[in-house]
């Protein structure tokens, strides 16, 4: 269903929707999608949100939503893309369905985005200036390139800093928008020959919102907007800045395919019996089981598939440092002293009771480990990857390769023989 | 002589600076910069080959998928992987669906703006509007009085509240502006229909890949499984989708786009005379030609995409289709910030070297233009020449080679918009070409990779992965590889060196190198700066709204995070046959 929006007349969004004849229903159905978003990992976000107090019943409906965020104005946007590849933009551009997209761009007035605005050179550095003159939420695409002073990403003649700082002045809430500007990304892994650096290394006097991913689900980078425009406040967020109502659960614990780990039923190798069973990728690199994301949860492109859906590992690009920690992405993830679940859960047979007892438990832990954790470098060491992220030396220095797990885990029962799982291959 | 710069340059992807001189309203000088380096390809030295898609996948997020292809490509061809035919097809889907994306965004939601009076839509009358799109003999199904009307309103109420959003600061007194307010209307329906459009039919990527932007590829063949009896797979559920998202590709091309594109370059018909760039044009095929290897040699299958050879034309002589020879491509650092071990200014990319040596002023900056190296984008060369690249490049190949369909569609546009081949190196030639080769790719899809992908199903193909080169044991020793591909924007190669199952040596050479890159040690533009400063005549009325470079530049859909890449600065491929 497209609406064909109004535009801003009115003081508040519910006037604006009942004048362009957005109903108060269709308007709910479109909160009831943003709830859902907000509601990944309930019990979690339950205990911790101001909003779930605030709501009656502690519950977070469409209704409440619809009523907070129908009684906003509409808010400036500017909207930065610093040393990125754009891939941010276009997955803001898949958000969800069209009644998704439709409200949330009537919803601000973004008067600076280099990809979609109109105006180019002076006219869009005056675009630029005007907004960061006022109050305004900041979004930042890009990471910041530190080396050459700057001469790595300059946009209008001045550096990629410059320009992140003269904007965050004003802003009154600051998202980092994707793994360029959360920690750096691709450029940032080793050896970062330009000295990449996310937001949060720059702006320290006012929080960062981060929402990981390379890119984020497009629709966690508008409801982090909605978020904002809902409750008038940033959402709570993990260790690692990122909002709970989309990062507090790991993805082993979502994935559809757990059962699977859990009986032992893994993927050998691509194509195989157990891949055309949809059994679990853990053996051929999956970093679910390190890796906060709602892939599973929310799913991609309007809930078309996940990348665990479509056959393929989880990379673990919500995770900082990915492309360092998580490589090779088709090594199996080392075991990790005091966290293996998988391997304990091994070892006392996979008894059904005890298996989701030990998950629980852990899942909990790790949780809590990362909620609470007072540094960023401390939570990120709770998690399963190769090697330290801040000591070793660049992948291609033999002294320094990971320690390649070819094989599973030795405890890890084998895959059941073809002839019980059907006559593929 | 007044000096002018347009830096954002925005709705393009990535950062780009033009820096122009003028005399009186034509432009006389030009300089193409590019102004941001990431570096992606020392960045993926001493890495597993297997991984290195993902590494330079995000070269682009707006060219998603087609490094990741370039990459395990490449890989393969390395290493000496077979791929199943099946997994072959699920490629060649994917970048179609990319490609036809990458177009309609371009066309609608980057370029448009540049023709259309998004403001002036409010004045509209929507009966009106209707019966423009009617007389373009636009048939899409968004063209009736309600959809019209209340688009109209969005816009009036937009622009009445004061708060513009991203239409804020845009052009919209300038006199060059020459659709009548109801075109302008339909344009920026078709705008929102568009970004609807590619919502919708890019999901054929997130079946095979996952998620898209960025979805996952694998050495070897694909990770998405194809089985008629299993639920946890692409079966008849996903093929049935993928059918309809194949037609609505096919309709909204052929009902919208094409119309459209058309009816702009009509109005705007002296662009056929303005823009005009560097007149020799470089393919390898037609959109999504995909070659393991040496695009001379036989392709690993048969593809529709092949039935082009791959060619060169020089001097805009469209009588002549030249051989292609990937050993006469050089690319030249003479104005960009790097420095040669050798001292020299041009290297072939198999010898590739890329030391960073910044010689630009300490920022903030006000002009690069005064020094000889101005830009992070190195100038690509073929045989010497400055070559343009991209779907002008594929569709001018095709025609000159005679093949049916672009024959037919070009020769109907150039009889109904009464101009000659040659005009077709110009600004509305560029953006009419994009629109014609979308078609082609879109009947391509529609009738012949999709239904031969349904009908290997049907056979029992299924099969979309080889394991027999999967573990690094299986390689030799030491071993080189390359990918020559057509992607939306052109000409793409990575080229990738093995030792002892590690990545030794990585680069890349795009697109929008060779649009993007600047002057070379001869002095010789770029193609983006001939196409402005070619010839003394391009037009720029207001230098404060340079809405006409803004038009020429458009039209090349630049990509810059694709044009600067650094090469190995150890590397040495020489073991690589270019021949």
């Amino acid at each position: 269903m497209t609406y064909q929006m109004d535009g801003w007349q009115e003081p508040t969004l519910a006037e604006n929707l009942a004048r362009a004849g957005v109903s108060r229903r269709d308007f709910l159905k479109y909160c009831g999608a943003l709830a859902a978003v907000f509601a990944a990992g309930t019990p979690v976000l339950g205990a911790a949100s101001k909003a779930y107090a605030a709501a009656p019943g502690g519950a977070l409906t469409a209704d409440y939503i619809a009523d907070t965020l129908g009684a906003i104005t509409k808010p400036v946007v500017v909207w930065l893309q610093l040393q990125e590849c754009t891939g941010c933009m276009e997955s803001a551009l898949r958000s969800g369905g069209t009644t998704i997209e439709e409200l949330v761009l009537n919803l601000l007035s973004v008067d600076y985005n280099e990809l979609v605005m109109a105006p180019s050179g002076e006219a869009a550095e005056k675009a630029l200036h005007d907004a960061n003159a006022g109050p305004h939420i900041l979004v930042v695409n890009g990471s910041i390139p530190m080396g050459l002073g700057g001469a790595y990403c300059a946009i209008g003649g001045m550096s990629s800093e410059q320009i992140l700082r003269d904007s965050a002045k004003n802003a009154t809430a600051i998202l980092a928008v994707g793994a360029c500007a959360v920690w750096g990304s691709v450029q940032a892994a080793k050896p970062n020959p330009t000295g990449a650096v996310g937001v949060d290394a720059i702006i320290k006097d006012k929080p960062v919102i981060n929402v990981a991913g390379c890119p984020p689900i497009g629709e966690v980078i508008t409801a982090t907007i909605a978020y904002i425009l809902t409750h008038g406040d940033t959402p709570k967020t993990d260790a690692e800045g990122r909002p709970l109502f989309a990062y507090d659960q790991r993805i082993h614990d979502s994935c559809p395919r757990r059962p699977h780990f859990d009986a032992g039923e893994y993927v050998r190798t691509f194509d195989d019996t157990g891949a055309r069973n949809g059994w679990c990728l853990y053996a051929v690199g999956c970093k679910g089981p390190s890796t906060f994301a709602p892939c599973p949860i929310i799913q991609w492109n309007m809930h078309t598939s996940w990348p665990i859906g479509a056959g393929h590992p989880c990379i673990g690009c919500t995770e900082k440092d990915f492309f360092d920690r998580f490589t090779p992405f088709y090594h199996v993830l080392p075991k990790v002293p005091g966290i293996g679940v998988e391997t304990t859960a091994a070892k006392i047979g996979w008894g059904l009771t005890g298996a989701a007892v030990v998950g629980v438990g852990l899942h909990a832990g790790i949780t809590a480990i990362r909620q609470h954790a007072g540094k960023k470098s401390e939570a990120t060491h709770t998690l399963a990857a190769f090697g330290d992220p801040g000591s070793t030396a660049p992948p291609g220095s033999s002294d320094a390769a990971p320690p390649a797990t070819e094989e599973p885990p030795a405890e890890a029962p084998e895959a059941p023989a073809d002839e019980t799982t059907g006559k593929a291959e | 002589m007044a000096r002018v710069t347009i830096d954002p340059l925005t709705r393009i992807e990535g950062h780009l600076r033009i820096e122009m001189e003028t005399t009186g309203n034509a432009i006389t000088k030009a300089w193409s910069e590019a102004t941001q380096f990431r570096g992606l390809e020392t960045i993926v030295l001493g890495r597993d080959p297997r991984d290195v898609w993902a590494f330079v996948q995000r070269i682009c997020g707006v060219c998603t998928t087609v490094h990741a292809i370039a990459s395990i490509t490449a890989v393969e061809n390395a290493i000496g992987a077979t791929v199943p035919h099946q997994a072959l097809l699920i490629r060649d889907m994917i970048m179609a669906a990319q490609e036809i994306q990458d177009h309609v965004i371009h066309f609608y939601h980057l370029h448009a703006l540049d023709w259309v009076n998004a403001a002036s839509a409010a004045s509209a009358d929507p009966a009106k509007a209707v019966a423009f799109a009617d007389a373009i003999g636009s048939t899409w199904k968004g063209n009736n009085l309600g959809r019209m009307t209340a688009v109209r309103d969005t816009v009036k109420n937009v622009v009445d509240s004061g708060q513009l959003s991203i239409f804020t600061g845009g052009y919209w007194d300038h006199p060059d502006y020459r659709l009548p307010p109801e075109a302008n209307l339909m344009a920026v329906a078709h705008y929102l229909d568009a970004l609807e459009f590619q919502r919708s039919m890019i999901r054929i990527n997130t079946v095979f890949g996952g998620k898209n932007p960025h979805p996952n590829f694998l050495v070897g063949g694909m990770a998405c499984s194809i089985d008629p009896s299993h639920s946890e797979t692409v079966n008849q559920v996903q093929t049935d989708l993928i059918q309809e998202w194949v037609q609505e590709i096919y309709d909204f091309v052929r009902t919208c786009y094409v119309p459209d594109a058309m009816a702009i370059v009509g109005v705007y018909k002296d662009y056929f005379d303005i823009g005009a760039s560097s007149p020799n044009y470089l393919a390898v095929g037609r959109a999504g030609a995909c070659f393991a290897g040496d695009p001379n040699q036989a392709p690993r299958y048969p593809s529709p995409m092949m039935d082009i050879k791959p060619g060169v034309i020089l001097n805009d002589d469209f009588s002549k289709v030249l051989d292609f020879d990937a050993s006469k491509i050089t690319e030249s650092i003479a104005s960009s910030w790097f420095k040669y071990a050798d001292g020299g200014k041009s290297l072939t990319p198999d010898k590739g070297e890329t030391t960073v040596d910044y010689t630009g002023p300490s920022l903030p900056y006000t002009w690069l233009g005064d020094s000889d190296k101005y830009s992070w984008c190195k100038a690509p060369r073929y045989d010497g020449h400055p070559m343009q690249v991209g779907p002008l490049s594929r569709v001018m190949l095709a025609y000159a080679q005679g093949h049916p369909r672009t024959k037919e569609i070009v020769d109907n546009a150039l009889a109904s918009l009464q101009i000659t081949p040659k005009q077709m190196n110009s600004t509305a030639g560029r953006t009419l070409a994009r629109a014609v080769e979308c078609l082609t790719s879109a009947e391509t899809l529609w009738k012949d990779t999709f239904p031969t992908f349904i009908a290997g199903i049907k056979a029992g193909d299924i099969n979309v992965f080889d394991p027999a080169r999967w573990e690094p044991s299986s390689w030799p020793t030491s071993c080189q590889g390359y990918c020559i591909v057509e992607v939306a924007r052109g000409n793409l190669s990575h080229w990738v060196g093995i030792e002892k199952g590690k990545i030794s040596h990585y680069q890349a050479v795009v697109p929008t190198t060779w649009l993007a890159g600047g002057r070379d040690e001869t002095g010789m533009q770029g193609p983006y700066e001939e196409s402005l400063a070619g010839n003394g005549l391009h037009p720029l009325v207001d230098p404060a709204q340079p809405l006409e470079p803004l038009r020429t530049i458009h039209s090349f859909d630049p990509c810059m995070s694709c044009s600067v890449h650094v090469l190995d600065p150890d590397g040495d491929a020489s073991e690589v046959s270019l021949s």
